[in-house]
């Protein structure tokens, strides 16, 4: 039979993928034999509205870079802007905002979790973890007000100070993700067919983890041990003493695929449940802002000189500010790198050699954030026949269902 | 809500999501979940834009999107409608003096419901795809009283 190579864009638009990204990938039968990856779809030149803004306006619209990791963002850029203005969060402040950080990162995770498991076709899955985010979400709209993008950090501290009965619920919370952890080990890890369906797929050697610089969960499923926690602490994180989850430590070794990804978020929920746990324990007493006046907030950094680089451990890997301020109520230079940006290098040396079905394990095992990428998956042959993504997810639950075949006998 | 009469059938939604910060796509997924469920109603994403009566679209639009969206919009069949989700798609919200936004949306195709909030609950989202079931009702009749 001859062989035939397939085009398959994948990008802009869909309804699978959350943002857009456009990878284009050339098929022989199962395997891929070339792949590019482009991006920049979704580009609104936040960093260029940002320098023209007021330092506080620009901390609301850093929240608006992505979404899901509503937090990361602001969290950065206060960490950055207090070293630059040379302001200090009081205590109380530096304990609520990792409550909040942990909280939104096991509603990252889970939602994650829910992710992989519909690009496998384990739907039900999907709605059972996405069932146990919404605690989360509830908990945040109680601490914050808001389930999403919930404005609660200020340059020098919090927004909102948290009350006797916020922190019977956070406990509560804890208590139920305990639990609901327990569970997801049960479910997912100790499950034979997702283990044979995730075992060496999306595989990502130390070297190669070194050698595209990915960062994060994907660094650390590769067993490198980074964690802007561990490596440059801050806040209450600086009294916790963080270690980096990676594989070597749960099993013994770390072989940096979709499995032992899977693992090392799992396993970050409950650190972040023990975090979360050691600040309301040892949360202090006092006020939560600096500088509680904000036009006298503004006059300060008007006044003020300086720069400064500051990261936050997001979700899926390390976030950087850079802010310079030179005379103005807002920022003069802002720049920002998220970690997919360094996560999507992946992709390419991933998927190469790869088959079809296991596209969407290799896109979605990054848990990529592509606020600023492309979005659709279509498969097109030479003579201009759109396969679309529907088939390669298909491909993807066939061969789910056949290895659950084999493995249940 | 009273009784559709004419509009009877499942409602489909295609979603398109173009420069949005993901929020409000993440509440769109969040309704189809087991806490909100809207599938009980009928409502069912779409895979294809051919298959939709509704048209979901969050974000501010950068200006290589708008021709996509466009496009998109021309591909449903009628009757149509659109509902934007988010105060970015509605007037720009907080990105509206990027000099890479082509939106509002309402200035690129013709937009029946806006759904303010950045981003906006689950539960508004709802309303909003009730509302356009009342619209779609009203063009489903004008359309069958075109062919009698
Ligand atoms: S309306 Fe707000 S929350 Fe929704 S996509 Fe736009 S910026 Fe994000």
């Amino acid at each position: 039979m001859p062989k035939t190579a397939y085009y398959i864009p994948i990008g802009p638009i869909h309804p699978a993928l959350k943002e857009p990204i456009r990878v284009e990938a050339e098929v022989e039968g199962e395997r891929i034999v070339r792949v590019d990856v482009k991006r920049g779809f979704a580009h609104r030149g936040i960093e260029y509205m940002g320098m023209k803004r007021n330092a506080i306006q620009t901390l609301y619209l850093s929240e608006r870079i992505c979404g899901i990791c509503s937090i990361s963002h602001p969290y950065a850029f206060v960490v950055t802007a207090e070293k630059a203005l040379g302001i200090e969060a009081p205590p109380r402040a530096q304990y609520i905002r990792p409550i909040i950080a942990e909280l939104e990162r096991i509603h990252s995770h889970i939602l994650w979790l829910g992710v992989i498991a519909h690009e496998m076709g384990f739907d039900s899955l999907l709605f059972w973890t996405w069932k146990g985010r919404e605690k989360v979400l509830d908990l945040l709209e109680l601490l914050t007000g808001n389930r999403i993008n919930y404005s609660v950090y200020m340059i020098g501290g919090v927004r909102r100070d948290l009350k006797e009965s916020h922190i019977k619920a956070i406990k509560d919370a804890i208590t139920y993700y305990w639990k609901f952890t327990e569970q997801m080990k049960e479910i997912i890890l100790s499950d034979p067919v997702y283990k044979a369906r995730t075992r060496g797929v999306a595989q990502l050697s130390k070297e190669m983890a070194l050698k595209l610089n990915v960062v994060g969960p994907v660094a650390r499923a590769a067993g490198i041990r980074m964690d802007i926690r561990q490596d440059m602490p801050y806040d209450a994180y600086a009294d916790i003493d963080v270690r980096a989850v990676v594989p070597q430590d749960i099993v013994g070794e770390a072989k940096g695929d979709a499995y032992d990804i899977t693992m090392v978020r799992i396993y970050e929920i409950e650190q972040s449940l023990d975090i979360i746990e050691y600040c309301v324990d040892n949360l202090p007493e006092g006020k939560i802002l600096a500088i509680p006046n904000y036009p006298a907030l503004l006059a300060k950094i008007r006044r003020t000189k300086g720069e400064a680089i500051g990261a936050h451990e997001a979700p899926r890997g390390e976030v950087v500010h850079y802010l310079k301020f030179d005379g103005r109520d807002g920022p003069s230079v802002w720049k920002v790198i998220a970690p997919s940006y360094n996560n999507i290098n992946s992709w390419a040396p991933l998927l190469l050699g790869a088959e079809v079905a296991d596209i969407p394990i290799v896109v979605a095992y990054i848990d990529p954030c592509m606020c600023c990428n492309d979005r659709v998956a279509l498969l097109k042959t030479p003579e201009g026949k759109v396969l679309g993504y529907e088939y390669i997810h298909k491909k993807a639950v066939e061969k789910t269902r056949k290895i659950e075949k084999e493995v249940r006998g | 809500m009273g009784k559709l009469t004419n509009f009877k059938r499942s409602l489909w939604v295609f979603h398109a999501s173009g420069g949005s910060c993901n929020a409000c796509d993440i509440e769109i997924v969040a309704l189809l979940t087991p806490r909100y469920d809207v599938e009980r109603f009928g409502i069912k994403l779409a895979g294809s834009p051919r298959h939709a009566d509704v048209l979901l679209v969050t974000g501010a639009i950068p200006r290589d999107f708008a021709d996509k969206l466009r496009r998109i919009y021309e591909q449903m069949p009628d009757p149509k409608a659109v509902i934007v989700v988010g105060n970015c798609g509605t007037s720009g919200g907080v990105f509206y003096d990027s000099y890479n936004i082509a939106g509002p949306i309402d200035e690129i195709i013709p937009v029946d419901v806006y759904v303010p909030g950045c981003p906006p609950r689950p539960e508004a989202i709802i309303d909003a795809v009730v509302k356009a079931w009342l619209k779609l009702e009203k063009l489903e009749k004008e359309l069958e009283g075109k062919k009698e």
